[in-house]
């Protein structure tokens, strides 16, 4: 499976990352590589085998329903660009 | 030509945990913005998710009640996309593996048929936090304390057929959350919400129309209207030659329509991919036999019991029983009254209804105590009162006079059983209206009702009704 120029604008753009029209050639060839090497696995015969969710062989543990975080916002906020009210402000964004 | 139209709804139900899905931070509703957004919430670098007991347990809960499969193996998974309020850039949710799948529920129609929807799935996800986009100068405001809040999102199969339907199937499941106390059910802070899944097709065709999706219904109300106009705008398309476009929709309640949201940049393309940071949950036989043990007695179970054990209607019990709370109440009632249960249920569903109605109060906050008004009801049984001053002292006990034989005293409503007191007044009554008596003698049968209204209305209403009957007509 080899990726074409489009699809990686595509995946950029769903990744929200900018990259140059003149990178996009590159980029292709590069991951159509990475999906090549991947590739190899295919050769595997998975017949009849489960697909697995995690690589570790172990299951979900259970945290009891308590409440045990404190309130930090102060020390969280100290880090925001933008805080007004108690909310984090960010870049209007409406649908 | 005639249309079928084709339902399915996804219904987001809050879990009522103490503490987050994948966090220890609380989840109290109200609290000053971002209080309750710890690390996890954030999505800050190097934290990880551990999921929370309770949630798994209430959604096991919900899956038993409806006779559902309870995967012994679910897994989450991410749902990709980038907005302020989701700080990791995804949800964590479940895809292929649902920790619920394959039940069902069964509602009552107008025509008192029965049917069945299915649901095709429950998986557990992670609620995103609150943007708020008036009043800061341009940017958008932020509050993550809902960011983190579990949720169940249940999804039924397209077998709803018109928007009433599709409102019954939500009110019963309403109410078996609240049953199952696994969800507030509050609608206007958003614990209970609704995306509707309309399409159309000719009647008898066996394929789906295209459908849109009609997003964040939070009122039984809006659902219905929403649906009936989308309905209608399909039909309006669809016979206009036109093609309905798959596409999300907002329900606008001022205009009573439903309008395309401005489409994203991208139709949707979540990526789910299964999230690295959770393992699979493992659901054991015994967890599920743990959580079974604590089922309360549902919906359908308690109408039918009701119908068995107090001789009530099935219409009756079902009123009775639309929530846990009003089914507690009307027993505590029937305890109390010491005489038919009927009377209790014609008085719970009738002036305390009616009572609460009026001041928009829920049953919990009744002035009246279901043990006060089971205390009224007795003195109709006992002849103290007839119901119609009944009446009169439940507005005084409502008005938070007293209770029932408080009010009868200070009032001086005892009813008036002594036939010699009774009898006077009739006397008085006949003296008065000599030409009515003539009348009545001469055939107008009818004037008896005079009679009685007349001795009634000198008596204040509290002369005993069938006394007054019996003396009157041995009088007349």
């Amino acid at each position: 499976m080899s990726l074409s120029r489009d699809e990686v604008e595509k995946i950029a753009h769903l990744a929200r990352l900018a990259v140059r029209p003149e990178d996009l050639e590159g980029y292709a060839r590069e991951l159509s590589g990475i999906l090549a090497f991947v590739e190899q696995m295919d050769a595997a015969d998975t017949e009849g085998v489960t697909p697995m969710a995690h690589p570790v062989e172990a299951s979900q543990r259970l945290r009891p329903d308590e409440p045990n975080e404190p309130d930090r916002r102060d020390r969280f906020q100290a880090i925001a660009p933008a805080v007004e009210a108690g909310l984090y402000l960010v870049p209007r964004v409406i649908e | 030509m005639q249309w079928e139209t084709v339902i399915g709804l996804e219904i987001h139900a809050q879990l009522a945990t103490r503490s987050k899905i994948f966090s220890g931070a609380a989840t109290a509703y109200g609290a000053a913005p971002n209080t309750q957004a710890c690390a996890v919430d954030l999505g800050l670098p190097g934290v990880l998710p551990v999921l929370n007991e309770g949630a798994v347990r209430m959604a096991v809960k919900l899956g038993l009640a409806i006779g559902a499969d309870i995967a012994p193996r679910s897994v989450f998974a991410r749902k990709n996309y980038f907005y302020p309020d989701l700080p990791k850039g995804y949800q964590i949710s479940q895809y292929e593996l649902p920790v619920v799948s394959r039940g069902q529920l069964e509602i009552e129609l107008e025509d008192g048929q029965a049917k069945t929807v299915g649901i095709t799935r429950a998986h557990l996800e992670e609620d995103a936090g609150k943007s708020l986009h008036e009043d800061f100068h341009g940017m958008t405001g932020i509050d993550l304390n809902r960011a983190g809040t579990p949720l169940l999102e249940i999804v039924s199969e397209p077998d709803l057929r018109s928007a009433r339907e599709a409102v019954a199937y939500m009110k019963k499941l309403h109410s078996l959350v609240r049953y199952l106390g696994i969800c507030d059910g509050n609608m206007q802070e958003g614990s209970f919400r609704c995306d509707a899944n309309v399409s159309v097709r000719p009647r008898g065709s066996d394929t789906f129309g295209t459908r849109t999706e009609i997003k964040n219904l939070n009122s039984f109300r809006f659902v219905e209207r929403a649906i009936d106009y989308e309905v209608e705008r399909q039909i309006d398309v669809l016979e206009g030659g036109g093609t309905v476009v798959q596409e999300t929709r907002l329900f606008d309640p001022d205009q009573g329509e439903t309008r395309p949201m401005r489409s994203k940049e991208e139709a949707n393309d979540y990526r789910y991919f299964p999230d690295p940071d959770l393992l699979p949950l493992d659901i054991d036989a015994a967890f599920i036999e743990a959580v079974r043990a604590t089922l309360p007695e549902l919906p359908d179970e308690k109408k039918h019991r009701f119908m068995e054990q107090y001789g009530l209607s099935a219409y009756d019990a079902g009123v009775l029983t639309a929530s846990r709370e009003m089914a507690d109440y009307f027993e505590a009632v029937a305890a109390a009254c010491q005489g038919p249960a009927k009377t209790a249920a014609n008085w719970v569903m009738g002036e305390l209804s009616a009572a609460l109605n009026k001041d928009g109060l829920e049953i919990g906050d009744s002035p009246v105590t279901a043990e006060a008004l089971g205390g009224l009801l007795r003195r109709i049984h006992d002849n103290t009162i007839s119901g119609k001053i009944a009446k009169e002292v439940f507005e005084a006990m409502w008005a938070g006079e007293g209770d029932a034989d408080t009010v009868i005293e200070a009032k001086g409503l005892k009813q008036i059983t002594d036939t010699g007191a009774i009898e006077q007044v009739i006397d008085q009554v006949i003296a008065d209206h000599p030409q009515q008596l003539e009348q009545y003698r001469a055939g107008k049968d009818k004037l008896f009702g005079f009679f009685v209204g007349q001795v009634m209305k000198r008596t204040g209403g509290k002369a005993n009704p069938a006394q007054v009957n019996d003396l009157l007509k041995g009088k007349l």
